[in-house]
């Protein structure tokens, strides 16, 4: 290499070397004001404090908590509600979404307009606002005392939506886990049968194996284990509700701004998806003389999904990280709780680290599947 | 289910009568062409006639419009019936303005005018050209004097007293106006052969895309300064606007490299050929053909900082939705918090659908290949 500026490599390395010394330069400095103020402020830095009581309250939780359980406890507490979120607020914004973009594509004049408002008003309006709105109407439904209770043991009231609960201990939770089991033992079997239809061109029927597996094999054990299946029903006493599993309005409001926000995004993916399928196909399976519904489910939609795909996962990570909005409304998030930590503690830097860590692996698990997806549904061509 | 408009419908036979009239043939086109698709329309119809019922029965005739002075009792009495919009008279200018000072709202109201302005300017094809950066050069520089005064005639306002629409599109405009130059540099230096200045950038772009605005934000607010020397103490609408800037440069450093991913290999080369240097080569040859492919993406990102402002609500910074959900703070109006956000999903509608269009307009045109 030639020590000149002439020489393109040369210029690259002076480039390279300036860039990282004012990145270090600028971290340095920022790093050093940091470690001053702090020891002005006497807030000693690392993770200690995760160990510590907490003593704040958490509302909606899934995980047994209490105010004695130490900052970490909250932490978890607070990584369930984020993932309990954002996991059935992607199913559901998935489902509408997809209904809402088949919808807008169809024959049907009103019901392609009527999509197409739900999408643009929808998309057009700030998410914040949307919760903000939804949390207010759920405010305004009637008090615990006067519930609206469509059947009994379900109350709606501002206080959210109360059901019967059913306890899950050892015996319930293993009866539930042999029928998850048994559910992907049948998808497992089902695929296998459709191979062996595809090979021989016998029709085999897969529903039998899937009521033993699912139904059947799971009674037989709840009947051999002798698991009882009570059923709380909650009840009204005093200002509020005992017994009962309760979905708090601020649950049901995050989730329905997420929901209905993204599914806007996601209508509009699934209706491009769907144009981007050649006419060709749509003509050929019809001329086959096979239903609409049936070619659309079998024939499109495949093949659309592998345009859907990649944007449709920009969009469950913009769904999971507007989750945590729901600071704004006091659902106890992850970001809500480690806000909460950090002006208790003063532990900046640490709480941040924590929500960044947090999102990160989200993002980065929700990507890895999403890719993994990708690849297996992707066109295998010679 | 009656799906696909692509799907090719099946040819009816003509019946001489029916198919005469015109709207009689749009109908049975478009609304019943088969009995599951009649189905749908009649449902659909009945469903949205009765929303639409409602929604016009609460929001104009049993709707309260005026109330006299700060006297509610109208309106409570119609609660739950009616929606009551003496509201928005009330507290429009609180819920636009903030908390600027009364008689000086004509600075914000004009700068409002001004940024619709430029954004109008900047959509035309005609000013597509370097000049366009003086434009806004200028246009920002104008904005921020009168917002800010302290020249004879204009009073100083400190940026505490600003709020509503006007910081709505201060953090937007400006987001856009510094993160767009910061990602251009970014997206160049991704694409960059150098191995540690890519990286650099690689960090950056996915450590501010991983996360939530709102912990940008969190960290703008209480962890800058944290990191500032003694003494120095930067305004909290600077350091919001500073995270706004970071993460609009993130997401718009992604846009741009799409561009730059789709200027063809040929033009580098013809460049180098003609012995450009680097910057040189960007700045004349590539970058004006990667931005004009990017321009309705680029929109899009606009239309999502914009609405990605509002989050500034929960740091408490005044901006459109802060001043509308501090607005029914006030006893006499608390319960009346529906018509206020409703007034603002408005606002924020206008500006977002507008901008959509635009967008939806201009990919239309490059479908067209003009």
């Amino acid at each position: 290499m030639r020590f000149s500026l002439q020489n393109e490599q040369f210029r690259g390395l002076l480039w390279q070397i300036a860039v990282v010394a004012i990145a270090v330069a600028v971290v340095a400095w920022l790093w050093s004001n940091a470690v001053h103020n702090l020891s002005v402020r006497r807030i000693s830095t690392g993770f200690a404090f995760l160990g510590r009581e907490a003593g704040m309250p958490i509302v909606d939780t899934w995980l047994a908590y209490t105010p004695k359980d130490t900052y970490l406890r909250a932490f978890m507490v607070g990584i369930v509600n984020t993932l309990r979120i954002a996991v059935i607020g992607i199913v559901l914004a998935t489902i509408v979404g997809t209904l809402v973009g088949i919808a807008r594509l169809s024959s049907n004049w009103l019901l392609s307009r009527l999509a197409a408002i739900y999408v643009e008003v929808l998309r057009d309006i700030p998410p914040l606002l949307q919760l903000l709105f939804w949390y207010v109407l759920m405010q305004g439904l009637p008090l615990a005392r006067t519930a609206w209770t469509p059947i009994d043991g379900v109350f709606i009231s501002n206080r959210g939506l109360i059901v019967p609960s059913i306890p899950l201990d050892g015996g319930q939770l293993w009866v539930i886990g042999s029928a998850v089991l048994g559910f992907v033992l049948f998808y497992m079997l089902r695929r296998r049968l459709i191979a062996l239809q595809i090979h021989d061109g016998r029709p085999c029927r897969s529903w039998p194996y899937g009521l033993l597996l699912v139904i059947a094999a799971p009674a037989l054990l709840s009947w051999l284990l002798g698991v009882t299946w009570t059923v709380t029903l909650p009840e009204l006493r005093g200002f509020n509700f005992v017994g009962g599993w309760t979905f708090a309005p601020e649950y049901f409001a995050l989730l329905i701004a997420l929901v209905t926000y993204t599914s806007a995004f996601i209508a509009e993916i699934v209706r491009s998806g769907i144009q981007a399928v050649p006419r060709g196909q749509w003509d050929a399976a019809v001329a086959l003389g096979l239903r609409r519904s049936f070619v659309l489910k079998q024939i499109v939609l495949p093949q659309a999904l592998r345009v859907i795909i990649p944007p449709m996962t920009s969009q469950y990570l913009n769904l999971t990280k507007n989750s945590s909005l729901a600071v704004a409304i006091g659902y106890q998030d992850i970001v809500s709780i480690a806000n909460t930590t950090l002006n208790q503690t003063g532990q900046a830097i640490e709480s941040i680290a924590l929500i960044m860590a947090v999102f990160l692996t989200i993002s980065l698990g929700i990507s890895l599947f999403m890719n993994w997806y990708n690849a297996h549904i992707a066109l295998v061509e010679r | 289910m009656t799906t696909a408009a692509e799907a090719p419908r099946p040819s009816r036979r003509p019946r001489s009568g029916m198919d005469a009239n015109p709207v009689l043939r749009w109908l049975r086109a478009n609304l019943f062409s088969s009995i599951p698709s009649s189905i749908i329309t009649l449902l659909l119809l009945a469903l949205f006639v009765k929303m639409i019922a409602s929604f016009a029965q609460w929001g104009t005739w049993d709707a309260v419009w005026t109330v006299p002075g700060n006297d509610t009792s109208a309106c409570r009495a119609a609660r739950g019936i009616g929606a009551c919009w003496a509201v928005i008279p009330e507290k429009y200018r609180f819920i636009l303005f903030g908390t600027y000072p009364y008689d000086q709202q004509w600075r914000p109201a004009l700068a409002t005018l001004l940024f619709i302005a430029l954004f109008y300017v900047s959509c035309l094809r005609r000013f597509w050209r370097r000049e366009l950066v003086l434009i806004w050069a200028v246009m920002l520089s104008l904005i921020g004097l009168l917002m800010w005064g302290g020249v004879p005639g204009l009073p100083f306002v400190s940026q505490e007293r600003w709020g509503g629409l006007p910081v709505t599109l201060i953090l937007a405009t400006f987001g856009l106006a510094f993160g767009f130059p910061l990602g251009i540099l970014v997206a160049l230096g991704r694409g960059s052969k150098l191995p540690a200045i890519r990286s650099l950038c690689v960090l950056y772009v996915e450590l501010i895309r991983g996360v939530p605005l709102i912990s940008l934000l969190f960290m703008a607010s209480v962890m800058f300064p944290l990191f500032m020397p003694d003494g120095v103490n930067i305004d909290k609408l600077l350091r919001a606007q500073i995270a706004v800037v970071l993460y609009a440069g993130a997401y718009l450093a992604e846009v741009v490299r799409g561009g730059l991913q789709a200027v063809p290999r040929g033009q580098h080369e013809a460049a180098d050929a003609l012995g450009l240097s680097y910057w040189q080569k960007h700045r004349l040859i590539i970058l004006p053909q990667a931005i004009r492919h990017v321009i309705p993406p680029l929109v899009n990102t606009f239309i999502a900082f914009f609405k990605d402002t509002s989050l500034v609500l929960i740091i408490g910074i005044f901006d459109l939705l802060t001043t509308a959900k501090t607005a029914i703070i006030d006893p006499a109006w608390q319960a009346f918090s529906v018509e206020v956000y409703i007034f603002v999903a408005v606002i924020y509608f206008a500006f977002c659908f507008a901008m959509s269009r635009y967008s939806r307009h201009l990919e239309a045109q490059g479908r067209r290949g003009t």
